[in-house]
């Protein structure tokens, strides 16, 4: 049997394929965002520009201080969210108390920014970013030949995804985390620092973001632009998954992944807009998103 | 209770004497004197055109409280069909104008019914999405001739009367359609329906619970928002003789809301002024033409950390501080 309806099965697992590493992407990024909605209450439309800003991190670290990508996948979020973390320090700080649209327009400037600059010195061509020699070669599962690479990234996105899943969801901090999103003065009363938590956890949404970009960089080229396309297509995830379980963000950011990749197969002129089309779909069935709550 | 009983009995009109109508004349008294006092027709027809899409887009953040990131599709979209009208068919200005403008209220009915089903941030999403569908359509239709966009659209005689090749019968015909929208928006924000909209915006459930279809409300005002841009892109496309996949891009949609936040939202003449500076700001700007992008970001930036209520809602904090 080499075909599936009607379609070579080497076409169909390949884009299977693509299709579970867009979604590790979709998931590890929709993630980043609803951990920062939770808390903050404000959509981080810098989202898409701090992947891209991992990715050049991962990139300089390599070509002018030939540090490999192993370091890069921890310097890069870490740099990131650092910067990140300075970012809501000095300027969405001030915004909690309006609002909420405000922290929208700020992040869509400050992803202008930094999306500009990058532009300026970089052009809209990318940069390759070369893939260690440890991922050299494929596996050969007999109907198809598996990157090793790619198989990594899918392996190791799921990894954090559930990590962050369990951290939140099943530790002591996380329980702080959540109670903190459903009444953060009450937990301020208990004596926990809610500023603080705030502050980390937008860097933790920035730095996941930031090693998303930096597993995408031998994927994909590194380029400026490589953020602003993604990030509308990851906002249209997490209205089909609603921002209320991180689950959800998960099992939505894979599935919608698969999806994409299967409309490559069979109708591929539509495949850049069949996730919009299902976020129409939930929209007129279940407003709230797959997993979410009204609120 | 179905009426509208409250709207009614709310003074639409402030107390003390209303000026607003002078403001209006004299607003376009100086666009009409405009090119004869050295400015560029080009650019003022640009300006107004911008103005209008930003007015339209006001009517929904700033008297609605709907903030949309996808009005680039009723602006592309209304380019478009407009250009295409003109150029294929062979239709009048005022017709493909017409029929651009249908398009985009047609647009305006499917996509604001879809996305007033949700609310704040989620709405700002659906629209940004809606309107990245509506760029790949584009991209992808043959008609629109992909990158390059439909070219050399004929301008024509309007009415089959005046022939609008002549710059200046261009720049009046622009200056009249810009007064006919902005006056609509103006009326439409002083009657009873603009004033349920304003209090839906302040308190959705309790403007539910005085009788409000709260629902309706929102899907007229984003049917007429999208319109009303829809109008300034397809007379954009007869002015530039131009329809491109830029007109339908989402940062035509940062663009709006920037125009929209510098100039002040929810102000009357803020729209007007904000797509002013940023049409002359890109202008006077082209030397630096990569910078742009960055300087637009720093722009939203220090607009909202610094002055959220933008120029004309500054100005008028400041005059009315004067006064006392």
């Amino acid at each position: 049997m080499t075909d599936i309806f009607g379609i070579p099965i080497q076409a169909f697992a390949g884009q299977l394929l693509i299709g579970l590493i867009n979604g590790a992407f979709y998931a590890l990024l929709s993630l980043g965002l609803a951990v920062i909605f939770g808390l903050l209450n404000i959509i981080n439309f810098t989202h898409g520009a701090q992947y891209m800003l991992g990715a050049f991190c991962a990139w300089f670290l390599l070509e002018k201080a030939g540090i490999g990508y192993w370091w890069a996948l921890l310097v890069a979020p870490v740099v990131i969210g650092a910067l990140g973390m300075l970012i809501e320090r000095t300027m969405l700080a001030r915004l909690y108390r309006l609002d909420h649209l405000y922290g929208l327009l700020l992040t869509f400037g400050l992803a202008l920014i930094f999306q500009g600059i990058f532009t300026n010195f970089f052009g809209s061509s990318g940069q390759p970013y070369r893939l260690p020699d440890e991922f050299a070669g494929a596996f050969n599962l007999g109907f198809m030949f598996l990157p090793k690479y790619r198989a990594w990234v899918i392996v190791a996105s799921a990894l954090v995804c559930l990590g962050t899943w369990f951290v939140i969801e099943r530790t002591k901090l996380g329980a702080y985390l959540r109670a903190a999103t459903e009444n953060p003065a009450l937990v301020q009363a208990f004596g926990v620092n809610v500023p603080r938590m705030i502050t980390l956890t937008y860097g933790f949404g920035v730095a996941l973001a930031a090693l998303a970009g930096v597993m995408a960089a031998p994927i994909y080229q590194v380029n400026p632009q490589m953020g602003a396309n993604l990030i509308i297509v990851v906002f249209a995830v997490v209205v089909v998954g609603g921002m209320g379980s991180i689950l959800g963000a998960i099992v939505t950011g894979f599935s919608l992944g698969v999806v994409e990749g299967l409309t490559k197969v069979f109708y591929p002129e539509a495949s850049n807009t069949v996730i919009f089309v299902v976020m129409v779909l939930v929209l007129l069935v279940k407003p709230a998103g797959l997993f979410g709550r009204e609120r | 209770m179905a009426s509208a009983p409250l709207a009614t009995r709310v003074p639409t009109v402030p107390a003390r004497r209303d000026r607003t109508g002078l403001a209006i004349g004299a607003m376009v008294a100086l666009f009409a004197i405009g090119p004869w006092i050295g400015v560029y027709p080009v650019f003022l027809m640009k300006a107004l055109c911008f103005a209008l899409f930003a007015c339209a887009f006001n009517l929904l953040i700033g008297f609605g409280g709907l903030l949309s990131f996808g009005h680039a599709m009723f602006f592309g979209t209304a380019s478009y069909v407009c250009a295409y009208a003109a150029k294929t068919w062979g239709l009048s200005p005022e017709l493909a104008i017409l029929a651009g403008t249908g398009a985009a209220a047609v647009l305006g009915a499917i996509a604001g019914a879809l996305a007033i089903r949700r609310q704040g941030i989620y709405f700002a999403m659906i629209t940004l999405a809606l309107a990245q569908m509506a760029y790949f359509f584009y991209l992808q239709a043959p008609f629109t001739h992909g990158e390059d966009g439909i070219q050399g659209v004929p301008r024509g005689r309007l009415l089959g009367l005046v022939d609008l090749d002549a710059p200046l019968a261009m720049y009046y015909f622009v200056l009249v359609v810009f007064t006919a929208g902005f006056l609509l928006i103006f009326r439409v924000v002083r009657s009873p329906f603009g004033q349920a909209l304003k209090a839906i915006r302040e308190n959705e459930p309790r403007a539910i619970s005085l009788g409000y279809d709260a629902d309706r409300y929102k899907l007229l005002a984003f049917i007429l928002s999208a319109t009303l841009a829809g109008l300034a892109g397809a007379t954009k496309a007869i002015v530039f003789q131009l329809a491109s996949l830029t007109d339908v891009h989402w940062s035509m949609s940062g663009e709006v809301v920037l125009m929209t936040l510098l100039g002040g939202m929810g102000t009357l003449f803020g729209p007007v002024v904000g797509a002013l500076v940023i049409v002359s700001l890109e202008n006077y700007l082209s030397v630096f033409s990569q910078w742009v992008t960055v300087i637009t970001g720093v722009i939203f930036v220090a607009c909202v950390l610094a002055f959220r209520r933008g120029i004309v809602g500054e100005l008028a904090a400041w005059w009315e501080r004067a006064r006392r």
